[in-house]
């Protein structure tokens, strides 16, 4: 990469946070009109470094140069007068305003000096969009647009401020597969702009998909700055994880036993009425993984609620090992051998104040032995979670650490565990390796498949095609709350992916 | 930390993982860091505020706090005699007075705080908890002390708990805000007072129909007095219950199944519903306990050295109200609040009884209680308030995906 075609260079960056070094030294480069991606598991220092480019931490050491310039920047006010920008993972929008409003905020284009030209500014959001493809309606209110239209406006107000390099950290974390696509075809088109992107992601597959060059960071380090021709995703994921990953599941062909979860026809409505889940039968054996597929939101929440006792169906049977199950609370589902990873594991799966041993016991706190007779023994609730903290490998603490200071797959890790450790018959798996990185995606997944190899009956639900391929004995495709597919055996993508559009519906 | 190179997934240790987390966790952990401090400086900023208010008003404000020291009877532990003949151990009975009842307000509203509810109805349920305990307690002369005593402050309790679970209920069924209907429900208990001690109610004084007063509490229901003069308003047995309620929260918190389900449900009703635990059932169970306490603080001032009560001092009472503040100030921790209702027991007593008039002006001297009272709510309140709008926040930005 030739020095006149750097936009940005950050060299030897270094930060360290009381007890954990989140970046040392740290080199990145940045050419114009480059697509650059920033790849490393969970924690390893990938959002630390961006926060600093973008002036919201301080380095402790370290340069950043633009331009051939050494700057500082003392918050992101400074870095967006250089012309850079960042869409977070999570939106900063004001919902009750409108895409053009949260636009120009900060920066509104006047009408007499003191009143907001709205005209001007729908008008300035309109052109920046269609020169970018960036589809959005600049009236429309920010708490009516879909999440992917939100990163848009997101984009687009970094570009209304002048942005050249573009920050987007981890963009597609928050996208169904079809946005992530036209998310892909806006990056090109700033791309051919000239723009530089730095795209943040743990996702080997995006990351060669649309990358120009790859720079891995693993605990804080920069390990390697690669071109996307000849990387692999066996090489990067090596280079993330720093040891062989399998990414492909291992796994041998089911024995299925006795049917232990039975659904019929069930019928289930949301909270606002709709009927989402509409006329559902499927059953599940011991020993099998079912897979559920299907585009997010067509009653896979709702189908798992109704199973689990969270929401009461409006009709339909649930039976667990031959056991119907009416009117069942969520406790009576846990009682009959239902064990449940919820989708949420921050909102649902765990107390997050709570400490890990509480959170272990979240299900059994009332049982011997960690109470009796309405009394709590405390010192059994640590020595239980003691024992699942050693078994399912989960680090960052110890019993007494409150479950919202771990990273997110040692989070998942304990929620695993719980649901594992009480020996369901039936095992939901909604969405399990959903923000995990590769090192907990292959623990996970390997996990599924020694449990469905214990008698377990498996039902995974995941808006990850691969993941449903890779380890499902059957798969079933949910589609407008009906199920619209089912295969045993080898499938292809398409064929499935066709289905989860209601594709044969359409293409008779 | 940065040398085991080649783990799967790096430890992080939770202070990291609020560095880098969310404001939400960042505010979390500097509320729990500042579990002593938070609280220590807001009282100090009170104080200053106040000694400036006091200044502004020409009356040196050292002065001023010295004698509510004094008047608080604090100035007992350089001297202490148990003779309540003297100024000091008299004023220090006084404020123990207050703070048994504040120790039982403030755990009424810190444990609904627990539950995740705003329990403002601390009045209202010391109030329910003051009339049954005065029924009870002027009615059957003739039976046995210990029995007559323990069934008055059970009573007492038993009602508090009853008026405070019918906000639970209306929460647990239709969904009515606690705060809303726990406000309501202090105006109706207000007006029963009015109704049953006024003029030709029920319970008013059946020697004097004219007077809107209660018949006063038997000698058989009156609870012994440890320290002072029975005649005088001494120190009761109760000052014990309130201490012992302290340690009984702190046992239902975090030592039973149902102080589990009570913390559950407050950090993460979603979570405990997952878990298996019915969250409408606990809204309704947290609230019968925390009007429980509120209660038997009603119940121990009427039998303790109240006996009756007037239809006149029932708008003046504001000891459920403080409970609020005191809890607020104990961060609804069972230490907290025992240390907080000493605070503020001090202070309502010291300004009241302790302030010479030459050291501040008369009309000053009760409202600085309030004002200081005022300013520490402000302040404590402040970093909830900002944590709940930030929640409030994060809850929209859900709704608005479709997930």
């Amino acid at each position: 990469m030739s020095a006149e075609g750097l936009v940005l260079e950050m060299r030897g960056i270094t930060k360290e946070f009381p007890g954990i070094l989140a970046n040392d030294h740290v080199d990145f480069q940045l050419a114009r009109g480059e697509v650059h991606a920033l790849l490393g598991e969970n924690g390893a220092g990938k959002s630390t470094l961006m926060n600093i480019l973008y002036g919201l931490y301080k380095a402790d050491e370290g340069q950043i140069i633009m331009r051939g310039k050494p700057v500082t920047f003392a918050s992101a006010k400074d870095a967006i007068e250089v012309g850079i920008g960042m869409v977070h993972q999570h939106f900063m929008l004001i919902p009750v305003m409108t895409v053009a409003e949260n636009i120009v905020l900060g920066n509104e284009p006047r009408r007499d000096g003191i009143l907001l030209d709205e005209a001007g500014a729908e008008q300035r959001v309109r052109e920046l969009s269609q020169r970018y493809g960036l589809v959005v309606d600049p009236s429309a209110l920010v708490s009516q647009i879909t999440v992917g239209q939100q990163q848009r406006v997101e984009i687009l107000k970094a570009l209304y401020r002048g942005a050249e390099i573009l920050i987007l950290d981890e963009p597609t974390a928050v996208l169904t597969p079809q946005e992530a696509t036209e998310l892909f075809g806006i990056i090109e088109s700033l791309r051919t702009d000239g723009k530089s992107i730095i795209f943040i992601s743990h996702k080997l597959n995006e990351v060669l998909e649309i990358a120009d060059r790859i720079t891995v960071l693993r605990r804080g380090k920069k390990i390697e700055t690669v071109p996307r021709e000849g990387a692999t995703e066996e090489l990067l994921a090596r280079a993330m994880v720093g040891r062989e990953v399998l990414l492909r599941v291992d796994k041998t062909s089911a024995k299925p036993g006795e049917v232990l979860l039975e659904v019929e026809d069930l019928h289930v409505f949301d909270e606002r009425g709709i009927e989402k889940v509409r006329g559902v039968s499927f059953s599940v054996r011991a020993g099998e993984i079912v897979g559920i597929a299907g585009v997010d939101g067509n009653g896979q929440t709702e189908l798992i609620d109704a199973i689990a006792g969270l929401r009461r169906a409006q009709s339909g049977i649930v039976r667990v090992a031959g056991r119907e199950c009416p009117h069942a609370t969520p406790r009576d589902m846990l009682d009959v051998g239902v064990g449940h990873i919820p989708e949420d594991r921050q909102r649902r799966g765990l107390v997050l104040e709570f400490t890990i041993a509480e959170n272990v016991a979240l299900h059994d706190y009332a049982k011997e032995p960690d109470a009796k007779w309405g009394w709590l023994f405390p010192a059994k609730l640590v020595e239980a979670a003691r024992l699942l903290i050693k078994q399912f490998d989960v680090r960052g603490g110890g019993p007494l650490t409150r479950a919202g200071g771990l990273s997110g797959g040692n989070q998942q890790k304990v929620v695993v565990a719980r649901e594992i450790a009480r020996d369901p018959k039936v095992l939901i798996a909604a969405q399990p390796t959903r923000g995990l990185d590769v090192g907990a995606i292959e623990y996970l997944h390997r996990r599924l498949v020694e449990e469905r190899d214990e008698g377990r009956a498996i039902l995974l639900i995941s808006l990850e095609l691969d993941e449903i391929l890779s380890l499902s004995d059957r798969i079933l495709v949910l589609y407008e709350g009906q199920i619209a597919g089912e295969h045993e055996g080898e499938v292809s993508e398409e064929e499935i992916g066709l289905e989860m559009l209601g594709g044969r519906r359409r293409a008779a | 930390m940065t040398t085991d190179l080649g783990e799967p997934t790096p430890p992080i240790p939770p202070e990291q993982a609020a560095v880098t987390g969310t404001m939400a966790s960042r505010i979390s952990l500097r509320q729990r860091s500042g579990g002593v401090i938070v609280p220590v400086l807001t009282v100090v900023v009170a104080f200053l505020i106040g000694g400036v208010v006091v200044a502004a008003t020409g009356h040196n404000p050292l002065a001023a706090y010295r004698d509510i020291f004094n008047g608080a009877g604090l100035n007992w532990f350089f001297h202490p005699t148990t003779n309540t003949a003297n100024t000091a151990p008299y004023n220090l009975t006084q404020t123990l007075l207050q703070t048994t009842s504040l120790i039982l307000t403030g755990l009424a509203v810190a444990f609904a705080f627990r539950c995740g509810l705003f329990n403002i109805g601390g009045q209202g349920q010391y109030f329910v908890g003051l009339f049954v305990a005065n029924w009870i307690g002027a009615s059957w002369a003739t039976m046995a002390a210990g029995p007559h005593i323990v069934i008055a402050i059970l009573a007492a309790a038993a009602a508090g708990a009853v008026w405070a679970a019918i906000a639970g209920f209306l929460k647990a069924t239709v969904g009515a805000h606690e705060v809303i209907s726990t406000i309501m429900l202090n105006w109706i208990a207000i007006w029963i007072g009015t109704y049953l001690f006024g003029d030709g109610g029920p319970l008013q004084n059946s020697q004097n129909s004219a007077l809107p007063i209660s018949n006063d509490v038997t000698k058989s229901a009156q609870l012994p007095v440890i320290w002072g003069d029975q005649q005088l308003q001494g120190l009761h047995i109760g000052f014990f219950v309130a201490i012992a309620a302290l340690v009984v929260f702190w046992l239902i918190l975090n030592r039973t199944t149902l102080g589990y389900e009570v913390r559950a449900v407050g950090f993460n009703p979603e979570a405990a519903a997952y878990g298996g635990i019915s969250v409408k059932k606990n809204l309704i169970r947290a609230m019968a306990i925390s009007g429980a306490f509120a209660g038997l603080a009603g119940g121990l001032d009427m039998l303790g050295y109240l006996y009756r009560i007037g239809v006149s001092d029932i708008p003046a009472s504001g000891v459920g109200f403080l409970g609020i503040a005191v809890a607020l100030l104990g961060r609804n921790t069972a230490l907290g609040v025992g240390l907080g209702a000493f605070l503020f027991g001090a202070l309502l007593y010291g300004t009241t009884h302790g302030l010479q008039s030459g050291s501040i002006d008369p009309q000053l001297a009760g409202n600085l209680t309030y004002m200081i009272q005022g300013l520490i709510v402000l302040f404590v309140g402040a970093d909830v308030l900002i944590l709940y709008v930030w929640n409030t926040r994060r809850r929209l930005r859900r709704k608005t995906e479709p997930a």
